[in-house]
């Protein structure tokens, strides 16, 4: 049994034009010391992926369908107040993009990190907070004694580490990361990523990456889902993905990611067009209208999810 | 292609630091944030020179030095063999036709009131060129960054455009005028990894059809390997690496160029990067490490001489140079 496991998930935003169909039959589970890479162009609905397993959408975003099944519980159903106590940060909390911006200006870094833990722990003492606040950061690599500086007085790096140290504050079993590392600097970012790989297998912890940087997925993840236009094109193990990529979406963006240390200069691929309008996506497959491979049946047909062995799976006609 | 479009020597750009009243009277020197602090480099015609560095290194400031946005503390730059670095305003207006630049947020270096046609009319009309040959110049700028066919743009306004054209309009009204010299700032990093690609071959193919000279500055290495001819790397306004790129990445030499390059993650799964860990993050630059600017952070310190001296830029292969005291 999978730690989490989110079983065609789809979510809709309500507009003045329509539902958004930002999420449509998403599924992929996680595991205990598993790290799941939801990779995908920005407006693909890996965001809102997130957003609904905690339930924190936007008021005019609703779950419309799909189960999200947490130790044998379906937590779309239960009520919001169990939600708050039992699950968000108990059991999933999340870091978000821009954490540089996340933190309140105007309390201690410590402050706001005991706020975390006596929100979801009332019993917990001030003191005994302020210990664990301190046990937190140099869990995250902050010199402890920072505790009480204020969140200008950190550098960017150090305040996406307190914001996953504040993420751990109630010991989740699984943390989602939403683009991590995308406002830090190289140097930083390498630093991040290779804090939150040593969280996975020291915590144990389940995570799911959200990202649009392919790269950041093959160092960290054991599995990866590429999502295109709300939906999951392909999925599986992460080796058997970059090693023989099928979906031609993600042959496409794999091949706009250059490697550093590739053995030649390459002249770099595009996918032609633009993501389509998830108001009015189109019928068949989604990626039809950008695809180089589209048929007839592309046209009309939705491609279902096909094993191809060895953990890897790809809705694409072309895959028999 | 030898023939130098552009050189820079030992440029600095400093921006005296803003204090309150009090303690202006108090401190007897004004502060300066040293954003480029003596750089050299020439730019050949139809070259594409790349910049890297993080963010603070100054990257961006260099660039805007160079086609005079900003003015220069100190140092020479000559363009095609002219001396342009205290130009008065005048003077420099008619090298702006030769000199352009293309920002990094395509959503906000347009004008959201101004059409297609608006945004490429206004370079040229501030440059008296009217009538026939502005139509001609906007079709072609605009069949140049593969916005075809043209009068399907024309008309538009930039929230009708999605990001990827965007940046290709601000190539077209940058190629407009017929620049030999372009600085393009972090072109891509705002667009959609999967049109980041296209963005970066229309640099490739400007430069190949038109013999335009880029500034690419970046700090993705990895897509600057694939695009650019030779490249610097840039650490607290100085440069402390220079040289083909692939001299630069395959065979880099600056300890700084290494941990910068082993810090971008690669795109396969069973690679084992060896990391150069670099410790803490870019010191400030209103008072800088003395002797080697990266003394602080370097995993290949070597002692004393760093805490002192500076280096300075040695070549250690033909076009390759390093400023590290490890090849002094």
């Amino acid at each position: 049994m999978a730690l989490l496991e989110v079983d065609q998930l789809r979510t809709y935003y309500k507009t003045l034009r329509g539902y958004v169909k930002a999420v449509d039959g998403v599924s992929f589970s996680v595991d205990k010391q598993e790290a799941l890479g939801l990779a995908g162009e920005s407006g693909c609905g890996k965001t809102t992926v997130a957003l609904s397993i905690l339930r924190i959408l936007p008021s005019n975003g609703e779950i419309v369908g799909g189960r999200v099944v947490l130790d044998s519980i379906d937590i779309t159903k239960i009520d919001e107040e169990e939600m708050r106590e039992n699950v968000r940060w108990k059991k999933i909390s999340i870091v978000f993009q821009g954490a540089m911006n996340a933190l309140n200006p105007v309390y201690s870094v410590g402050d706001q990190i005991v706020e975390a833990i006596r929100l979801h722990e009332p019993e917990v003492s001030k003191k005994e907070a302020l210990e664990r606040a301190m046990k937190l950061l140099e869990l995250v690599g902050v010199d402890p004694s920072r505790v009480n500086s204020y969140p200008h007085e950190f550098s960017g790096g150090m305040r996406q580490r307190a914001m996953i140290a504040m993420a751990l504050a109630s010991n989740p079993s699984i943390l989602i990361a939403d683009e991590p590392a995308t406002a830090l600097d190289v140097i930083v970012a390498a630093q991040v990523l290779r804090l939150l790989k040593e969280l996975k297998s020291k915590l144990g912890l389940g995570m799911i990456l959200i990202t649009h940087d392919l790269s950041i997925i093959a160092e960290l993840c054991e599995k990866t889902a590429i999502m295109y236009a709300g939906k999951i094109v392909e999925y599986g193990d992460v080796v058997s993905i970059f090693k023989n990529p099928l979906h031609p979406y993600t042959q496409g963006l794999m091949s706009s990611f250059p490697s550093v240390r590739a053995k030649e200069r390459m002249r770099l691929i595009s996918i032609p067009g633009f993501p389509p309008n998830l108001l009015n996506p189109p019928k068949g497959c989604r990626f039809h209208p950008r695809c180089k491979f589209a048929m007839e049946m592309c046209r009309d047909k939705e491609p279902a999810f096909i094993d191809v062995g060895g953990k890897h799976y790809v809705a694409c006609h072309l895959i028999k | 292609m030898s023939e130098k479009l552009i050189v820079v020597e030992n440029l600095k750009k400093w921006f005296p630091v803003r204090m309150g009243f009090f303690k202006t009277l108090l401190t007897r020197k004004t502060l300066f944030v040293r954003a480029v602090d003596g750089v050299s480099f020439n730019i050949k015609k139809g070259e594409i020179f790349g910049l890297a560095g993080e963010s603070g290194s100054g990257k961006t400031t260099t660039g805007k030095v160079l086609i005079k946005l900003l003015e220069p503390t100190d140092g020479k730059i000559f363009f095609e063999g002219k001396d342009i670095t205290f130009l008065k305003e005048k003077m420099v207006k008619p090298l702006r036709r030769k000199m352009q630049i293309i920002f990094q947020d395509p959503y906000e270096s347009l004008n959201p009131f101004m059409t297609v046609r608006d945004i490429l009319q206004e370079p040229l009309t501030i440059n008296n060129i009217i009538g026939d040959e502005a139509e001609e110049r906007i079709y072609k700028a605009l069949e140049d960054v593969k916005l075809t066919p043209p009068e399907e743009f024309l008309l538009r306004y930039p929230h009708e455009l999605s990001g990827g054209q965007r940046q290709r309009v601000a190539f077209a009204r940058a190629m407009v005028l017929d620049p030999q010299f372009v600085v393009a700032d972090e072109p891509v990093s705002m667009l959609d990894v999967s049109i980041r690609a296209e963005i970066l071959n229309l640099i490739v193919e400007l430069r190949d059809e038109r013999n335009v000279a880029f500034l690419y500055i970046t700090h993705d290495l990895a897509l600057a390997r694939h695009i650019c001819d030779r490249i610097a790397v840039m650490y607290l306004g100085k440069i402390v690496e220079m040289g083909d790129v692939e001299q630069v990445i395959l065979n880099s030499m600056h300890p700084y160029t290494e941990a910068l390059i082993s810090a971008v993650p690669v795109p396969d799964p069973t690679s084992k990067r060896i990391e150069v860990q670099v410790k803490g993050e870019i010191p400030s630059p209103i008072n800088p490490p003395s002797g080697c600017r990266f003394h602080t952070r370097c995993p290949a310190f070597i002692g004393e001489v760093c805490k002192v001296k500076e280096p300075v830029l040695v070549e250690v292969e033909k076009g390759h140079f390093v400023a590290c005291h490890k090849y002094g």
